[in-house]
């Protein structure tokens, strides 16, 4: 068997995809925490609960109306963002004009509220969702097996990031949201909605991380809690990209996924606690993150 | 003044008669979180830095003084002050690089630090993994008092708490304390006027640090244990919660927010993850109508700080 550093290269390249699908996964979520903080300033911490809520919602269209994966990675997004957008209309609205931290607040609390409902309902146990059927079978590279669902999350989530980053940075409704996110009262002058404009955002963030979500269930577990610790990671990437950029959270996302991956082959202790240390230390050298520019 | 001292006066009496009526262990934990409160509300309250990880203090401060007082037999003043001190460094490191952003960035970078903290611990050794370290003994305090007894154990939780208050509201009302909340209403104008601005941001971290640390040795003491719980992040976000509750930026509102938030996990653990969805909401009402939280509120009605 080849290695490589003393590694099995089996083992390196396993590593590396995993780290890469959970790149695929903090690139989605920080891409869409990026997009809502920047049009509404508030983090947005029921995030992790949104894109839980679109695992279960795939699991719900597969169980009980016999709906498959194709159709959840259409219906989950629009659902939940709708939620979403409701959220938006009746509470975050009021908060716009006080302090950031009271955004952080709310989600905070929506975020224990629907973890907590559906831990109630569902316990703490994983649930499975099958792959579907096109997507199932590896692939042999000659070097790795390569599972075709993997594959498959990577290039999806490579192509949302990509499409988002496009539509905010290339085309005109991106221009009239990048000038809104500097100066909204001068866009609202010039006769765009900006308040229906910054709920559409916001619906358009969440219906990213339900999107996520649908993803998720074929390789992770759907379980309530499946969000609350990854969207504390997914805080740690956004710090260490800095929100300024839509790209920097996408490259911030996929590094850092990589990243822990090959932590987990070389120094499997401190895999968990790498994004954070990375964190830490592009703090002391780059406090603005390593795309953000420090208001 | 007049308010305060009235304010505290009942308290003084809740806390010294309560125990003959209520279950002295839960008045204990009471204000061992009330202690915690008062000292997260003191970094957000009057330095305007929201702190979504100020359980890794309360958790580590657990963990060193249920340690140091089981493995290497200190005794509990001892095992307190440990605790204590290990808060306070670990509020120095962290505090050092969480300073370094504001707002919403200082909110997610202590949270991702605690976060990295609870992982630590999940894997260390000496904090025995899910299982926390079990079986702390009280021991004997000053080497005559033993802690054993529950009445003993009261006072002296009864005497940290009130000496961690009165610390609190001294550094408030000290220069110290208004510089903070100079920073608080505006920092580029506290900076303008001379003041190292990052150096207090720093002070009040590391303040904010030790005394949750005490609060956390000393809960350690009372529960004989250490556990992970105390390190979770729901644990922070619970502090929070207390002190939004019980008006941020009053001196009895997070005693108050303790109060009721431990009451009702308290009489409401049976219902299992209700108790969360009912903090939850009570986050959702007190940002979206309750802002000023109940001192908040009263000391509306009275025309008075509290």
């Amino acid at each position: 068997m080849t290695e490589i550093f003393g590694v099995p290269t089996q083992a390196l390249f396993g590593q590396l995809l995993i780290g890469l699908i959970n790149g695929s996964f903090y690139a989605l979520l920080s891409l869409g925490l990026a997009v809502i903080f920047g049009l509404l300033n508030i983090i947005n911490f029921t995030h992790g609960a949104q894109y839980m809520l679109g695992a279960f919602c795939a699991y719900f269209l597969l169980t009980r109306w016999g709906l498959g994966y194709w159709w959840s990675l259409a219906i989950a997004p629009l659902a939940v963002g709708a939620t979403g957008i409701i959220i938006e209309r009746t509470m975050l609205k009021q908060l716009y004009k006080l302090d950031h931290l009271y955004g952080l607040l709310l989600t905070f609390g929506l975020a224990l509220v629907i973890q907590g409902l559906f831990r109630n309902q569902f316990g703490s146990s994983g649930l499975p969702y099958p792959i579907p059927e096109a997507l199932t079978g590896n692939r042999n590279l000659g070097f790795m097996f390569l599972p075709v669902y993997r594959a498959w999350v990577i290039v999806a989530s490579l192509v949302v990031c990509i499409g988002t980053w496009f539509v905010i940075e290339k085309t005109k409704l991106g221009s009239y949201l990048r000038a809104a996110t500097e100066n909204p009262q001068l866009v609202q002058a010039f006769g765009i909605n900006v308040p229906r404009m910054i709920t559409l955002t916001y619906g358009f963030g969440v219906a990213l991380a339900a999107l996520a979500g649908v993803m998720a269930g074929p390789i992770y577990q759907i379980s309530p809690q499946m969000g609350a610790d990854l969207i504390i990671v997914v805080f740690a990437v956004v710090v260490i990209g800095g929100m300024g950029s839509i790209m920097g959270s996408i490259v911030t996302g996929f590094g850092l996924g990589i990243l822990e991956g090959l932590t987990k082959v070389f120094y499997p202790e401190a895999s968990n606690t790498v994004i954070f240390i990375v964190m830490a230390v592009v703090l002391l050298f780059k406090p603005a993150g390593l795309f953000g520019t420090q208001k | 003044m007049r308010h305060e001292r009235i304010a505290f006066g009942v308290m003084l009496a809740v806390f010294a008669l309560a125990p003959l009526v209520v279950y002295p262990v839960f008045l204990m934990k009471v204000m061992c979180f009330a202690l915690f409160a008062c000292a997260f509300n003191l970094l957000i309250g009057y330095g305007g830095l929201l702190s979504f990880g100020h359980a890794m203090f309360l958790g580590t401060a657990g963990y060193a003084a249920a340690y140091s007082a089981k493995v290497w037999g200190f005794p509990p003043e001892l095992a307190i002050l440990f605790g204590t001190l290990c808060a306070a460094l670990l509020g120095a490191v962290t505090g050092l690089l969480a300073i370094r952003r504001q707002g919403i960035y200082f909110a997610m970078i202590t949270l991702a630090l605690a976060q990295m903290i609870y992982f630590y611990y999940l894997q260390a050794p000496f904090t025995g993994g899910e299982d926390g370290i079990q079986a702390v003994p009280r021991g004997r305090l000053f080497g005559f008092i033993d802690l054993g007894n529950i009445w003993a154990m009261y006072a002296t939780v009864f005497a940290v708490f009130f000496g961690g208050f009165l610390l609190i509201y001294r550094v408030i009302h000290s220069p110290f304390g208004q510089v903070l909340k100079s920073i608080r209403e505006n920092e580029a104008r506290a900076v303008s006027l001379g003041y190292d601005t990052t150096r207090y941001k720093l002070l009040a971290f590391i303040l904010s640090a030790t005394l949750a640390g005490l609060a956390g040795a000393t809960k350690a003491l009372v529960f004989q244990l250490a556990s992970l719980t105390d390190v979770h992040w729901s644990m922070s976000g619970e502090v929070v919660l207390m002190t939004l509750l019980g008006g941020l930026g009053t001196i009895f509102g997070p005693v108050v927010g303790a109060l009721v938030v431990i009451s009702m996990e308290n009489y409401l653990s049976q219902l299992g993850a209700w108790v969360t969805v009912t903090e939850g909401v009570i986050f959702v009402l007190c940002v979206l109508t309750f802002r000023r939280g109940v001192i908040g509120e009263i000391a509306r009605l009275i025309r008075r700080p509290l």
